[in-house]
């Protein structure tokens, strides 16, 4: 016999001591169960986790603003707007520039959609602008070249800009370009900046360089032999404009002084610099201090906005604040899907409870039968249930008319079933019937039949014997077929759809709107987040009131 | 034992049961049981035990045939309104209710009142030595405590009657004799009468006042343990009920309590006529193993004897148990007591044995 009152820890039979061992075999055995889930894991998060964090992600996610307009909302930033007044003249002259990136990189209406959401008439302010930009840079173009025709060519431009140093803006001016594009704007561009030109015509620099990123990468085309955009003249001008430019200028001595000096000698004769004033000729939203404040309130990477949204809110300037009465409709509508969706599970588990006991307790024979007449629903595609309810339930449809034969109801009066909330209570009741019956099925299936006899033995009527002893032991399948409809019931969307009308619809029909109509896919991810969290609400309240565990789909 | 079926306690007269309205399952069954006895219905699996007792609480209909409770017919009585306590095969205690709810349950359905429930659960609870146990689930309950719950259960609401469905046989053998055991006791001690089923012979004979042998459907023989044991009325009995030694011939003779029978290998054997009333009847005479003898002068003189060859000696501690060629049978067993004096047979031993012809019963063939 060995020692085993030794003092220290056990030791199994080699030695090792034995929870080490014990370790190491449970390791080897979860490794290997994960190699066999690895497959499933991976689906699950392919197909589940990541649709999920990116729908939650989307339901905040706001960088389109700020990377398709990110000079104005810079330049925003100081604007208060409550006065009334306009932005400054820097906000339009920043949103010149980058309007016009936008247009050339058809981003603008893009960014027209996204804050039309938040105010209705926006998309076709940008639209419209973005088609008439040119003429806003017209006047200086022509100025420019009537001062110089050397402007007129490409190549002055280029050489004059021309040089080293300037790296820094140019890579500033990639990245405005990628943010906004939401690709690589990587690669030799045939174009170095000089640096010196860069402090000189800081506006002029950053135009142009833009343009060159665009022209060498998007459109693929040699820099020098291409003429800039308006957006490079404009710039030019306001550059002339700025304080101490002139004099800066006259001691410049490199590439293009003489074009230079000859628009200096112009300058006199430049027409007047008002971007705010040609913003609003173009199109009068540029006037309206709501646009601005929209644009503002949304500025940010990541907004609240949606969720408000959502919750019938939206975002003021000074924080968040109900919607008109006549523009709420999210929360009663997601009350509504809640109610329906109680009443069906209510109504699936009164007509669902007696057939089950009916499969549970008929001869195996019979019981077959039935089942397969649950069953039979599964084997028809969704569409033509619902299809056929809608003939049902027409008020020209079968069931009026077998009403109106009986005479229960008066053939001017016919009951309306459809189109309506009714229309969608019935029709998803028998829809989602067997996702109740089968649960409760299989639990009725356990309690065996010596229960019911041993509580009448004692002295139970039927009814006792049913209520005391019989039901309670099914409540697990009553909990499993709950949740099952109820959670389907949250998310239906084909149904309501169909028979719903306007007053049946779903919380997931207006979902459904965001995501192919209006494309508010923002708005669609934080209505979805919203029903992810209520179900998973109701999940928690449910295991703290009835106890998950006494949820059983059999045994 | 009663002079009518009005006088017993239970009576089937005459009943008959089918499921499928093709074969008879009970076929013309009369038992009478008096108050206060336990009666045990014995038999092998699928001879109609349990569908006797589920007439009798009414969870089955007879089809034919009268079924009487205390002289009352009882056909159209709902079960719960016949007042039978009934402890089932696997106890039915209601997984979702405590002990005390469980016991509570009867005593509710009738409508009485807290503290006289209360009282009575205490009390039925101590009878079966649960006192403790009021607190817990079905489920936290071991197999015999669940046994003994399921017997307070069907006891507390006082009925006179009370049946059990193999109550014993989820349990391990001495677990259930001394379930056995207090069963009897309990049932003795608060006078009510007991029909009990079973397919365990052991457990029927050392239990009950009465035991009805059931077999396909009919009720083989009906007495108490010892008249059962000694003096089985036909081949059937003599072999369910103990062990048995068996032996096929044909009556040569027939005088009153003797009769000779010639048996297949040609010996002739002394025996008592049971179930054969004239010569030439083909007959099974059965002979209890621990009533062959083998010393011939504990045998009368003339006593016709066997030769026997030993085949094999098992020493099983308190007997021995040797089994012997005999008459062309291959499985012929003695049974001796393990006395100082008792000679060990070891195999391959020519002996002689005989027997007292009235513990050699000629039965039906
Ligand atoms: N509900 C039923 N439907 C049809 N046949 C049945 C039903 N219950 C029992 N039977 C048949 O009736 C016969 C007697 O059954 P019963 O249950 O009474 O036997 P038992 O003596 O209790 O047997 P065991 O010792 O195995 O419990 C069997 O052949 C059985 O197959
Ligand atoms: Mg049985």
């Amino acid at each position: 016999m060995t020692d085993t009152t030794t003092s220290g820890p056990m030791l199994s039979a080699d030695g090792v001591p034995l929870k080490k061992s014990l370790a190491r075999a449970l390791r080897r055995q979860k490794l290997r169960a994960l190699i066999l889930i690895a497959p499933l894991l991976a689906f699950v998060v392919l197909t589940f986790v990541v649709p999920i964090g990116s729908m939650l992600f989307r339901s905040v996610e706001n960088q389109i603003v700020s990377g398709t307009l990110p000079k104005t909302i810079e330049a925003l930033e100081t604007w208060e707007g409550e006065d009334g007044t306009l932005p400054d003249q820097e906000v339009f002259q920043a949103l010149f520039f980058d309007m016009f990136r936008a247009a050339e990189a058809k981003e603008h209406t893009k960014l027209g959609s996204r804050l039309n959401y938040e105010r209705t008439g926006f998309s076709s302010v940008f639209r419209t602008t973005g088609r008439s930009l040119d003429d806003i840079g017209e006047p200086f173009q022509d100025w420019l070249e009537d001062a110089d025709p050397a402007f007129a060519d490409g190549l002055t431009w280029y050489e004059m800009l021309s040089g080293t140093g300037g790296e820094d803006l140019i890579e500033d001016r990639r990245a405005i370009w990628a943010n906004m594009v939401g690709e690589g704007f990587a690669g030799d561009i045939g174009f170095t900046l000089s640096g010196e030109m860069a402090e000189l015509l800081p506006q002029t620099a950053a135009a142009y360089s833009d343009w060159a990123i665009y022209t060498a990468i998007v459109d693929g085309d040699v820099v020098a032999e291409e003429d800039p955009w308006e957006t490079v003249y404009a710039a030019l001008a306001l550059d002339f404009a700025r304080d101490g430019a002139v004099s800066a200028l006259v001691a410049y001595s490199g590439a293009g002084a003489a074009p230079i000096a000859n628009a200096l000698a112009a300058l006199p004769s430049l027409p007047e610099i008002d971007f705010r004033a040609a913003f609003v000729a173009e199109n009068e939203g540029w006037g309206d201090t709501g646009n601005w404040q929209t644009l503002k309130i949304y500025s940010p990477d990541y907004t609240t906005g949606y969720f408000l949204n959502a919750i019938d809110m939206k975002k003021g300037l000074d924080g968040a604040m109900a919607r008109p009465e006549n523009q709420q409709i999210y929360v009663k509508l997601f009350i509504r899907t809640m109610i329906m969706s109680l009443i069906i599970t209510g109504s699936c588990i009164l007509l669902g409870y007696p057939v089950a006991w009916l499969l549970a307790n008929l001869p195996v024979r019979s019981a077959n039968v039935l089942m397969i007449l649950v069953l039979l629903p599964f084997w028809t595609s969704l569409l033509v249930r619902t299809s056929a309810w809608k003939v049902l339930l027409q008020q020209q449809g079968v069931i009026n008319n077998i009403l109106v034969w009986l005479g229960f109801v008066d053939d001017t009066n016919r009951l309306i079933l459809m189109n309506n909330s009714t229309g969608t209570i019935i029709a998803m009741t028998h829809i989602l019937l067997p996702f109740m019956i089968l649960p409760l099925y299989s639990v009725m299936k356990t309690i065996p039949p010596s229960y019911l006899r041993a509580a009448k033995s004692l002295g139970a009527t039927n009814w006792t014997a049913f209520w005391r002893v019989y039901f309670p032991q099914s409540i697990p399948g009553i909990g499993a077929g709950s949740i099952l409809v109820f959670i389907l019931a949250i998310g239906y969307y084909i149904t309501p759809e169909i028979v719903g009308g306007t007053d049946g619809v779903f919380i997931s029909n207006r979902i459904a709107h965001h995501i192919s109509s209006s494309l508010n896919w923002g708005l669609a991810a934080a209505l979805g987040s919203i029903l992810l969290v209520l179900v998973l609400a109701l999940y928690w309240l449910y295991d703290r009131i009835v106890g998950i565990d006494n949820v059983k789909l059999g045994g | 034992m009663f002079d009518t079926a009005k006088d017993a306690f239970v009576a089937f007269e005459h009943v008959q049961k089918s499921y499928d309205g093709e074969t008879l399952v009970v076929k013309d069954l009369n038992l009478q049981i008096g108050q206060g006895e336990f009666l045990t219905m014995l038999g092998p699996s699928g001879s109609g035990k349990t569908t006797c007792l589920m007439m009798l609480a009414g969870f089955e209909t007879a089809t034919h045939g009268e079924i009487l409770l205390q002289g009352r017919p009882i056909n159209n009585i709902p079960p719960h309104k016949r007042g039978i306590g009934m402890v089932f095969q696997n106890y039915a205690l209601f997984p979702h209710m405590s002990v005390a709810e469980n016991l509570a349950f009867p005593l509710e359905v009738r409508g009485m009142g807290k503290s006289e429930r209360e009282a009575k659960i205490k009390r039925a609870l101590d009878m079966v030595q649960m006192g403790d146990f009021g607190g817990r689930r079905p489920a936290q309950l071991s197999g015999g405590q669940q046994q003994r719950i399921a017997l307070a259960r069907a006891l507390v609401f006082e009925p006179e009657l009370v049946l059990m469905d193999e109550p014993l046989g989820a349990l391990d053998k001495q677990l259930r004799e001394h379930m056995q055991f207090e069963i009897t006791n309990l049932a003795h001690q608060l006078g009510i009468t007991t029909v009990y089923v079973t397919h365990d012979q052991t457990e029927a004979l050392t239990m009950s006042d009465r035991v009805a042998v059931f077999d396909d459907g009919r009720i083989q023989q009906l007495d108490p343990p010892d008249v059962l044991y000694e003096q089985p009325q036909n081949s059937f009995v003599a072999q369910f009920i103990g062990e048995n030694n068996t032996l096929t011939g044909v009556v040569t003779q027939i005088s009153g309590e003797r009769c000779l029978v010639k048996l297949d290998s040609g010996d002739e054997i002394d025996a008592r006529p049971v179930n054969v009333s004239k010569v030439g009847d083909r007959t099974t005479v059965s002979i209890r193993p621990e009533r062959v003898e083998m010393d011939k002068r504990r045998l009368s003189p003339d006593a016709h004897t066997l030769k026997g060859e030993v085949l094999e000696f098992i020493y099983m501690g308190d007997i021995f148990r040797t089994r012997l060629r005999v008459a062309g049978s291959d499985d012929f067993i003695i049974k001796t007591r393990n006395a100082p004096d008792q000679q060990r047979l070891t195999p391959g031993t020519q002996i002689e044995i005989g027997w007292l012809p009235d513990d050699c019963r000629a039965l039906d063939a």
